[in-house]
Formats: structure tokens, C-alpha cells, sequence
């Protein structure tokens, strides 16, 4: 059997889903942060 | 622990830690898992299915370090009310679901060409898949009690309560006779069973996995204080 299919799969999720999570978090941070910032002006 | 409680003085440490850990963790990353899969060796008995180990286990350790996180911080919120702990739990009910998920998936891609089945009802699945519930259950139960006005206090019970599964998934492998692999690496003085080739790169991959998940930790906090901030101006502008 040839394991390689399952290991790209296996790194693919790990990848994509941290990924996705850092970057939603990093834009809701940044959102967030930055309405902040003008309702204080 | 309290010289914290202050949210100005922790997004005053946390503003520049989020960079350093966000990038560090990348670098380790790129290092630690892109090693094992370009360039580590196979294993004589697993073959190249072994690489899937550095992304499987740094998942599996974050999903119960997550937990454990949970409820440390429930503790301090329920017993020293510390104002920044519910928040805390809350940013990383999250990633810890994430990663719990991870650890799932690809344990499941893992099992297919070593133990030829993608499932199997054993201790350390079993349990694992209850950790996924936990989260899934604390998520939408301290959201409940966020839309409600709660005080935090409902999801921080569930949150100790739910560490009882936590010594369930680290012994499983001992109480019962599973098919998941036993111990592997051991910090009290018994030794590996992975050769340093391997063991390196895994070392690599869980601390980049680990500072990352802790990067994306305070973002959400932060996320989560400036949103109660402007809620707060808000509500004072309408009275």
C-alpha cells in the first residue's frame, strides 16, 4: 500500500486548519482592535 | 498571577508576545514537521506512514494541554475570581477543539495503513473523540452564558469537571488493551523508543505547534477585551 496519499491528507489538514484558525483570529483581533480604536476618537 | 488581572497592563505584555510566538511558531514549523516529511527517515516496520507523527502528536498533546489550560483557569476564576481567567478558558476552548479534531484525523489516516482500519472503538480514540465533545460542549455552553449575562461560572464548573478525562486519555493505554500504541517518550527517566532522528524534528514540530496555538490564544483575547471595551463605551453612550 502506498502511504504517501495519506500523508499529504494528513498534513494537509493539520496545515489548512491551523492556518485558517491563525488567520480568522488574527482578522477578528485586528477588527476588533481597530473599531476600538475609532470609537475612542 | 494577579499582577495580571489588569487588562492594560496584559495587553501591554501580550501585544508584542502575539508577534514573537506567532512568528517563532511558524519558523519551528517549517522546520520540524517540513524535516520529517522531506527528509526524515521511514520506519522499518511503519514505513512513510511514520511522518504523519509530526503533526498527530503535537495535536493530541495540545488538545489535552488545552484542556488542562481550561481548567486551571476556571479555577482561578471560580476560586481568586480573576477577571481575566473566563476569558482566558474562552480563548482556549478554540484551538483546543482544533486540535483535538487534527489529532482525530490524522490518528484515523495514521491507523488506515498501519493497523488497516481508520476507526476503532478503543481507550485512547474513544476517549480522545469524548475530549472533542467537551470542547464542542463548552463552547456552546459558555456562549449561552455570555449571550445571558452570565457570570462565567457554568462553563467554568464544566470546564474542572471536564479535566476527569484528561488522566483518562494519558493512562488509557495502560488500563486497557488497546490498539493504539503505548508510551513512546518519557521524561521520567525510562526512556524513548524513538530513535533521535525522529525524536528531534517531533521536539521541533510540538513546541512550533505549541507556540503558535499560544499566539493564537492571545489574539482571541485580545479580540475578546476590546470587543467587552466597546461594549462597555457603548452601553455608557446610550445611558
Amino acid at each position: 500500500m502506498n502511504h504517501w496519499p495519506f500523508v499529504i491528507a494528513a498534513y494537509a489538514v493539520t496545515l489548512s486548519g491551523t492556518g485558517g484558525l491563525l488567520l480568522w483570529s488574527w482578522a477578528a483581533m485586528r477588527r476588533a482592535e481597530r473599531k476600538g480604536e475609532e470609537l475612542k476618537r | 498571577m494577579h499582577i495580571y488581572a489588569n487588562p492594560t497592563r496584559f495587553l501591554k505584555i501580550a501585544r508584542p508576545l502575539t508577534a514573537w510566538l506567532g512568528w517563532s511558531g511558524l519558523a519551528l514549523i517549517a522546520l520540524g514537521p517540513g524535516w520529517g516529511l522531506l527528509f526524515g527517515p521511514s520506519d522499518y516496520l511503519q514505513g512513510d506512514s511514520v511522518r504523519i507523527m509530526y503533526v498527530h502528536v503535537p495535536a493530541a498533546w495540545l488538545g489535552m494541554a488545552g484542556w488542562t489550560g481550561i481548567a486551571a483557569a476556571s479555577l482561578a476564576h471560580l476560586v481568586w475570581r480573576h477577571p481575566l481567567a473566563g476569558i482566558a478558558a474562552r480563548a482556549i476552548a478554540v484551538p483546543g477543539a482544533l486540535f483535538t479534531a487534527i489529532c482525530l484525523v490524522t490518528g484515523s489516516l495514521w491507523g488506515r495503513p498501519t493497523w488497516g482500519t481508520y476507526w476503532e472503538w478503543d481507550g485512547r480514540m474513544t476517549s480522545m473523540l469524548i475530549l472533542l465533545f467537551l470542547y464542542i460542549g463548552y463552547i456552546a455552553l459558555a456562549d449561552a452564558d455570555r449571550e445571558r449575562g452570565g457570570t462565567g461560572r457554568i462553563a467554568a464548573i464544566f470546564g474542572l469537571v471536564g479535566a476527569i478525562n484528561i488522566p483518562v486519555i494519558r493512562f488509557s493505554v495502560n488500563w486497557w488493551n488497546t490498539l493504539h500504541q503505548g508510551q513512546s517518550i518519557s521524561f521520567t527517566g525510562g526512556g524513548s523508543s524513538i530513535d533521535s532522528s525522529m525524536l528531534w524534528p517531533l521536539f521541533g514540530s510540538a513546541l512550533g505547534f505549541s507556540l503558535l496555538f499560544g499566539a493564537i490564544v492571545l489574539m482571541r483575547m485580545r479580540a475578546m477585551l476590546a470587543r467587552q471595551k466597546i461594549e462597555a463605551r457603548l452601553r455608557r453612550l446610550g445611558a
